[in-house]
């Protein structure tokens, strides 16, 4: 008689390390802090989600993509993955393997602080010059900013700060 | 009652179809027309940004629609693309044009409009998701929580242009003032709830329109008093009542527009 296949949360947990943003492929999933909650009953894994833009286009992508590299796993049985809002994906769910990731693809991690009147700083993800001025909160995506950095004179990008605070 | 309102009494599911209606609908048209302005604000940063927001707000409307979509009202794109203006819920404040001529023939649109309407709106619309944070449904809350961070940008966003446009030259201002009053004249259905007020209120769906309208008029104050303007009163009664579904005739040339792809062939898969 087979034994019963086991699939664990950790070994899951292995697998969406693997799965990258779509634009930043430096940065999994799981370090931007999207993975809400993993279960797994028996061979059957449920993933849920948590969106980081509202209106990003790359959610659909990523929920696919997620959903075939859990189903690589051999002996899987059914897979659901999902998006939930509790609790809300807010950027200091971002890892520091993130924030690492993030610098290598040229975009300044968010900030850990924001002050009271709302502004926030990052320092260039290029030179790390504290020198730089915001040119624009909206940027290529939902969820980065335009800066230029006065030191090395590169137009660089942020990921916007986002908190329940605000 | 249980975390999700109560669902069985199918009076209180009636009103959250209606006032989710009511903010797919706004916002589905709000972004229609920011998305109108593509390639034509006046600077490519406040392009960028009209494009974001408007991004924004339509994730936002597809989140409502997919609410109702889980309340059995329809699918969720069929219920974004395929009603008929008598059906709609929007105020009419966000079915107006941009201004005159067409975007893809020679538009003249208003950018004074643009700002107006955005910052009017916006600020209605962050009374709104501050009360729905606290909504007796609680899948909508929860969507709330979420929409009022991205707010957070929009509102910095027009609070900047509007502010700045006002303080600006003698042309300026006349421009921002003429499009004050013709967003102030479209208001009077922007906090309206339409027919099932009692009910959106007496479930604690939202905060009733009363406060909503003065919590506006409380956190646009202090902005105006700085520009020594007065907050413009918002008209007792509409022109017409988008939550009753009476529209101008934009908002059937808007869907028409909007919907013109997806009707072109309505089995493809997208």
């Amino acid at each position: 008689m087979a034994a019963s296949v086991e699939i664990s949360a950790v070994r899951v947990h292995e697998v969406l390390l693997n799965v990258k943003d779509p634009e930043i492929d430096s940065v999994s999933i799981v370090d931007l802090g999207m993975v809400g909650e993993v279960t797994t009953d028996g061979k059957h894994v449920k993933i849920v989600l948590l969106p980081t833009f509202l209106g990003c286009p790359a959610l659909d992508i990523i929920k696919k993509n997620t959903l075939n590299a859990v189903k690589e796993l051999p002996e899987i049985g059914e897979v659901v993955v999902e998006f939930a809002f509790n609790p809300p994906w807010t950027s200091d769910r971002i890892t520091e393997e993130g924030h690492k990731g993030l610098r290598e693809f040229g975009i300044a991690p968010p900030p850990r602080h924001i002050k009271e009147d709302g502004t926030w700083h990052v320092d260039c993800a290029y030179c790390g010059s504290t020198y730089v001025t915001m040119e624009n909160i909206f940027g290529p995506t939902a969820c980065r900013s335009i800066l230029y950095c006065k030191s090395c004179k590169n137009v660089f990008e942020a990921m916007k700060p986002v908190s329940t605070l605000m | 009652m249980n975390s999700d309102g109560n669902l069985m009494d199918p009076e209180y599911k009636e009103a959250v179809i209606s006032l989710l209606f009511q903010l797919a609908d706004d916002d589905f048209l709000y972004s229609f027309r920011g998305s109108e302005w593509l390639g034509l604000a006046p600077h490519i940063e406040a392009d960028i940004a009209f494009s974001s927001i408007s991004q924004d707000s339509m994730g936002h409307a597809a989140m409502y629609y997919k609410l109702l979509e889980e309340l059995g009202a329809g699918n969720a794109d069929d219920l974004a693309h395929y009603r008929p203006a008598p059906e709609r819920r929007n105020s009419i404040l966000t079915e107006r044009v941009n201004g005159q001529g067409y975007y893809m023939e020679t538009p003249h649109f208003d950018w004074a409009y643009a700002v107006a309407r955005s910052y009017f709106y916006t600020q209605a619309k962050k009374v709104r998701i501050d009360s729905l944070c606290e909504s007796t449904y609680k899948p909508l809350s929860e969507v709330a929580v979420k929409m009022r961070m991205e707010l957070y940008y929009h509102k910095l966003h027009w609070d900047t242009w509007f502010k700045q446009l006002l303080s600006s030259t003698d042309e300026a201002k006349k421009k921002m003032e003429d499009a004050i009053k013709l967003v102030i004249d479209d208001f009077g259905d922007v906090f309206s709830y339409g027919k099932q007020k009692q009910q959106i209120e007496s479930f604690g769906l939202i905060g009733s329109e009363e406060e909503l309208k003065a919590g506006w008029k409380e956190n646009i104050e202090p902005l105006f008093a700085s520009l020594q303007l007065k907050v413009p009163a918002i008209p007792d009664h509409p022109v017409k009542n988008g939550r009753i579904g009476e529209h101008t005739r934009d908002l059937e040339e808007g869907l028409s527009t909007l919907s013109e792809v997806c009707s072109a062939d309505i089995t493809a898969v997208w």
